[in-house]
């Protein structure tokens, strides 16, 4: 009789449905997953370590590229972990205005990862579709930061400006004559709220495209119905969260039970799964779109009819304005200050908590207080969430397990941090 | 909120009493300090008592204590950090571990108690030297391949000890003692905890 062993497969990291740089080694018997070994820190960049060798200000931009899909549910948690241990109040328009960058920050997650997912297990139109919707969101990230992706737009106290009057045009070019520019910049004649709630407007139609695609798609079915089950018991204990916990149909979701910023003050439901498996995790994040297309709808009604400070007016944390900094010592003192050494955090240590896109984001700050942290520990959702992947593959097919790297919405910045 | 919190210390207090080293509660945020020797029968019990039930532990952080105040700490050097979640009772507990020495600083692992602890430990180790026994699978996790030393620890510089280029004459990529000059654009500050409150 000849001798079977089992065999073992590198994946990774250059593989394209790796999403970035996951290596894993895959033992196989036949084409069943016996064992899968992830491999990370392919990217790790020492974030935490940067972080105390930098003020408390320097290290916002940081936090944007640790989940690069998800830029300011980050700084979110960044600079909530500093305001509750300075005891900072931040204004009720920023909260507003965080309350709904960050459910834009939802939607563009939620977009990239159908997008990709679908890429991954072989539904190459509805990426495209999805990138369409994004770049209308990340011309509102630029609207109100300068930036496409890596804001840098809240601060310790509240957010850097007050939402722009107007929206950039597109200016008449080789690739696009007088005519077309006319019909691209139909719906940025008004504010950025105007643009956003047109976007609003829009949206939930674009989310029924995408279903129409895929939720009843019988490819679609078979390749995510039944994969990667997770008990909500099982899930749970493996330190899971966000979607992904939903999805096994435990109802908890931070923005409902732990309410931060404005959340306690808006309405909407949190979508749970029945049975687990990828297929209920695609129903939930799809049902999490409409969800937050519902909450920015309410935040730009209420920002509309609420104009008022964005940034809390102690200038130990926060930059004073340019008009009175050139008419007043004092200020210029603090805008010195506050610039060269940075603020002091006093001691103390606190974790802040956001609901991410992909889970429970946390920033464990240890401050002794001095001008930078002493510890900061970045709580990765991804990082838990992938440490199940071992248990989710055993006893799947390879091809699925893409599928379930995708379900897991997994990206590397935050990971490896 | 207030009432709930209260309650959270009273359950801590009348479960566990004198095994708790300290409890403290600051900023709505509920610290315990709980001895290396007792960790595993006292944590067993946070999960499974019906008053805590904290299903899911979720974050693990290591702590080099070494320069914490610039010197003033008298305390371990190394402790970890566990950040306790209880879905039931929409509470949250953080439970802080020292390791009782500070050469070889040696915890009991909680992979048991919570599979999600496997990877963070591993991260501990790695990053901080934190050695947790009864782990099933102790390996470096986000440092490189064959990477020598704890890079979280205080006293490992910014910019590392080796980096790495490629070599044209061997063809392959090596690594070679750090070139780069340590710099430090805005010193630490610490200051008194009153300054500038007037």
């Amino acid at each position: 009789m000849p001798e079977i062993k089992n065999y073992t497969m590198n994946f990774g990291p250059q593989h394209p449905s790796a999403h970035g740089v996951l290596r894993l080694v895959l033992e196989l018997d036949g084409e069943v997953i016996v064992r899968a070994d992830p491999h990370i820190g392919l990217l790790h960049r020492g974030t935490e370590k940067l972080a105390e060798h930098k003020t408390f200000l320097q290290s916002v931009p940081y936090m944007d590229r640790l989940d690069y899909v998800s830029m300011l549910c980050n700084e979110h948690a960044y600079v909530q972990a500093i305001e509750k241990l300075a005891g900072i109040e931040v204004p009720l328009r920023a909260q507003y205005i965080r309350v709904m960058y960050d459910e834009i920050t939802r939607i563009l997650n939620h977009l990239m990862w159908l997008g990709a997912h679908g890429l991954d297990i072989g539904a190459m139109t509805v990426f495209l579709y999805c990138f369409r919707e994004r770049e209308d969101l990340l011309d509102a990230y630029e609207a109100v930061s300068g930036a496409r992706m890596h804001a840098a737009y809240y601060r310790p106290g509240g957010v850097y400006r007050d939402l722009p009057d107007s929206m950039p045009q597109y200016e008449a070019s080789k690739i696009h004559n007088a005519a077309a520019v006319k019909k691209l910049n139909e719906n940025r004649q008004g504010s950025l709220l105007d643009f956003l709630e047109d976007f609003t407007r829009r949206f939930p139609t674009y989310v029924d495209e995408y279903e129409t695609l895929l939720t009843d798609n019988r490819i679609w079915k078979q390749r995510t119905v039944g994969i990667g089950v997770l008990t909500p018991e099982r899930a749970l204990a493996l330190g899971i969260t966000g979607p992904m916990l939903r999805g096994s149909g435990v109802e908890w979701d931070l923005r409902k039970k732990q309410p931060y910023a404005a959340y306690d003050k808006v309405d909407f439901d949190i979508p749970v799964g029945v049975n687990g498996d990828s297929y209920d995790r695609y129903l939930v994040r799809v049902e999490e779109m409409r969800q937050s297309n519902r909450i920015i709808k309410q935040c730009i009604s209420w920002l509309r009819q609420n104009p008022g400070p964005v940034i809390t007016a102690n200038h130990k944390f926060a930059p004073p304005g340019r008009e009175s900094m050139k008419q007043n010592m004092e200020e210029l003192i603090h805008h010195f200050k506050l610039f060269t050494e940075g603020m002091h955090v006093p001691e103390g240590e606190a974790y802040s908590v956001v609901e991410h896109p992909k889970g429970e984001f946390g920033i464990y700050l240890v401050s002794d207080g001095a001008n930078k942290p002493y510890r900061l520990k970045i709580r990765a959702p991804g990082f838990a969430n992938l440490s199940s992947l071992d248990e989710m593959v055993r006893g799947h097919m390879i091809a699925d397990v893409v599928t379930i790297i995708g379900t897991q919405d997994i990206v590397f910045g935050e990971i490896d941090r | 909120m207030t009432t709930e919190k209260k309650s959270l210390l009273e359950d801590l207090g009348s479960l566990l009493g004198e095994r708790l080293v300290s409890v403290q509660a600051r900023l709505g945020e509920i610290t315990v300090v709980v001895r290396a020797t007792e960790m595993l029968s006292v944590l067993t019990l946070m999960r499974d008592a019906e008053e805590l039930r904290f299903a899911q532990m979720v974050d693990l952080c290591g702590m080099d204590y070494s320069e914490y105040g610039d010197g003033a700490w008298e305390g371990k050097r190394f402790a970890v950090v566990y950040h306790l979640l209880s879905v039931v009772h929409n509470r949250r507990l953080r439970v802080r571990i020292f390791a009782e020495e500070d050469d070889f600083p040696v915890l009991a692992s909680v992979a048991d108690i919570w599979p999600g602890a496997n990877w963070f430990e591993r991260e501990a180790f790695d990053l901080f030297g934190l050695i947790f026994t009864g782990h099933p699978d102790l390996r470096r996790i986000l440092t490189d391949y064959g990477f020598v030393g704890n890079p979280f620890r205080k006293d490992f510089p910014l910019s590392g000890h080796v980096e790495m280029r490629y070599d044209p004459e061997q063809q392959r990529v090596v690594y070679q003692p750090v070139t780069v000059e340590p710099r430090e654009v805005t010193p630490r500050i610490l200051r008194e905890q009153t300054y500038g409150c007037n």
